[in-house]
């Protein structure tokens, strides 16, 4: 990717307006100056407290899309591999997904409590759905002829999950687990900004509430920065990982 | 011939949703014979290939392989299908691809390199053991192909049109090569082609099939001499005779 010093020239001029902006109209309790916001950010960051609310969400987030990615994937694998199983939990599997994952925090509050176990808790549901109905249609979709292949070898139903369909449906399944990643993130923020008093969210909150816009925006900004980090690793991964087989799928 | 047979068919009927697609379909394959299908297209010659090998079960009658009944496919006995791209692994190089065989047959470790790249020698891709399926032209997929079944030590090879997407020297060059393979191990082949100088050329029996539903039509014994010549074999009046029988059965079942 080559870097394109027009892509600069609108936030640079956006964050100089704001600045001008905002301090011509004077102390406010819901905006501050960039400078301002500037200085929140390298305060929270020396104290420690940005980087303890980053590893609290993330390892909330990170948790989350563990469980609920693994109950997606072996659920998409079944489902895609086991037509009637797959027809049988349809239904069932159409009516819970509607369901937005903010709406299960009541009920995961009074099961859980407040701490990793809820937001977990929530960010799995949350992350259950890309995997499952990707890698269900990815794992349907393998081609059938390596199905035959598998069956004229005699390999084993383990053998054949590990050798053909997940090889086969490996570069959709990461595709399913980047997305999953950045709803696990954004799960994990509103959970705290809802209930959960821990990480970035709760930073948010609490700032707001303490009438401290810089250091809101202070954080604003940087879930922003993370949630950029973690697409860019995620995407450079799948470059890395899938290079030959993404150019496969799309030869084929 | 009939008391040694390898794969037996006694009267097996196969539907397809209640249509029926192979009607009362007998015959035996000796060990070690080359036994290619024709037939116009629709007269069930695939269906048939896939019922001897367990992918399909016919609806009534019988399959016995040696002797006993045919439940499944079984690892001795393997399967080239004609779409050579979509029956290898494009994740996996030729290496790789030849592997997958060793490993379903839970081959020690020890010795797979090795056999690998004998299998690859075999199949004339020694050196192409790295290459993926995708930077191989067709005639090199299926060699890969053949070789992964070679990987299998298979007493029977089903091959379905196998050459029938390759270009006229390829389809030669592989005819051969299979011929010596097949000479040499005693392997039995059974040959599924719309080509019927190709089926007369392979063959030590060429059955054709009558279409809607599939039966046998037509059963002429290939005494042509063996090694078979890509040039005196098919000058050979007996090959002519056989080849204007052929053909006119075809024409005759397509009417």
């Amino acid at each position: 990717m080559k870097f394109d010093w027009r892509a600069v020239v609108l936030p640079v001029a956006l964050i100089a307006l704001a600045e001008i902006g905002v301090r011509a109209h004077g102390p406010s309790d819901s905006l501050a100056p960039p400078s301002a916001v500037l200085g929140a950010f390298f305060e929270a960051f020396g104290d420690g407290s940005l980087l303890a609310a980053t590893r609290d969400t993330l390892a909330s987030a990170f948790a989350g899309l563990a469980i609920g990615g693994a109950i997606g994937l072996t659920l998409g694998i079944a489902l895609g591999a086991i037509r009637p199983l797959d027809r049988a939990l349809e239904a069932t599997i159409e009516i819970v997904r509607p369901i937005p994952s903010v709406a299960v925090v009541p009920i995961a509050l009074v099961a859980l409590g407040f701490g990793y176990r809820l937001e977990i808790a929530i960010v799995a549901y949350a992350c259950v759905w890309a995997p499952l109905l990707l890698t269900r249609a990815a794992v349907a979709g393998v081609e059938p002829r390596l199905i035959e292949v598998a069956r004229a070898l005699r390999l084993s139903l383990f053998a054949r999950v590990v050798k053909i369909v997940i090889p086969a449906a490996l570069p959709r399944i990461f595709v399913a687990f980047r997305l999953a990643a950045g709803v696990a993130l954004i799960v994990a923020v509103t959970v705290e900004i809802a209930v959960n008093p821990l990480g970035l969210g709760y930073g948010i909150m609490t700032a707001g509430q303490a009438l401290r816009p810089d250091l809101m925006l202070a954080y604003l900004v940087w879930i922003g920065i993370v949630g950029f980090a973690l697409n860019a690793a995620l995407v450079f991964a799948q470059q890395r990982l899938f290079g030959r087989a993404a150019q496969i799928g799309e030869a084929s | 011939m009939s008391h040694d047979a390898l794969i037996r068919f006694s009267a097996v009927d196969l539907a397809f949703a209640g249509k029926l697609v192979l009607s009362k379909l007998s015959l035996a394959i000796a060990r070690g014979e080359i036994v290619c299908i024709v037939g116009p297209s629709g007269c069930g010659k695939t269906t048939a290939l896939r019922v001897a090998t367990g992918l399909l079960t016919p609806t009534a009658g019988e399959v016995a392989f040696s002797g006993a009944p045919l439940k499944g496919p079984r690892r001795d006995v393997a399967i080239v299908f004609q779409d050579y791209g979509k029956a290898l692994l494009p994740w996996r190089n030729a290496a790789g691809n030849v592997s997958l065989a060793l490993e379903a047959a839970a081959t020690p470790r020890a010795g797979r390199a090795q056999r690998i790249s004998a299998l690859l020698a075999k199949v004339g891709l020694p050196d192409h053991a790295d290459k993926y399926p995708s930077q191989m032209s067709g005639g090199m997929q299926q060699r890969l192909q053949i070789a992964r079944c070679l990987a299998q030590e298979p007493i029977a090879l089903m091959m379905d049109e196998p050459f029938g997407a390759l270009d006229a020297m390829t389809r030669q060059d592989l005819q051969d090569e299979l011929l010596k393979i097949a000479g040499a191990s005693g392997t039995t082949v059974f040959f599924v082609t719309h080509d019927l100088e190709e089926a007369i050329y392979l063959g030590d029996r060429v059955i054709g099939l009558l279409p809607h539903p599939g039966r046998i039509g037509i059963e002429l014994k290939i005494d042509l001499p063996r090694p078979r010549d890509q040039v005196a074999t098919r000058e050979a009046p007996e090959f002519l005779r056989l080849r204007r029988e052929l053909y006119d059965f075809i024409k005759g079942a397509e009417r």
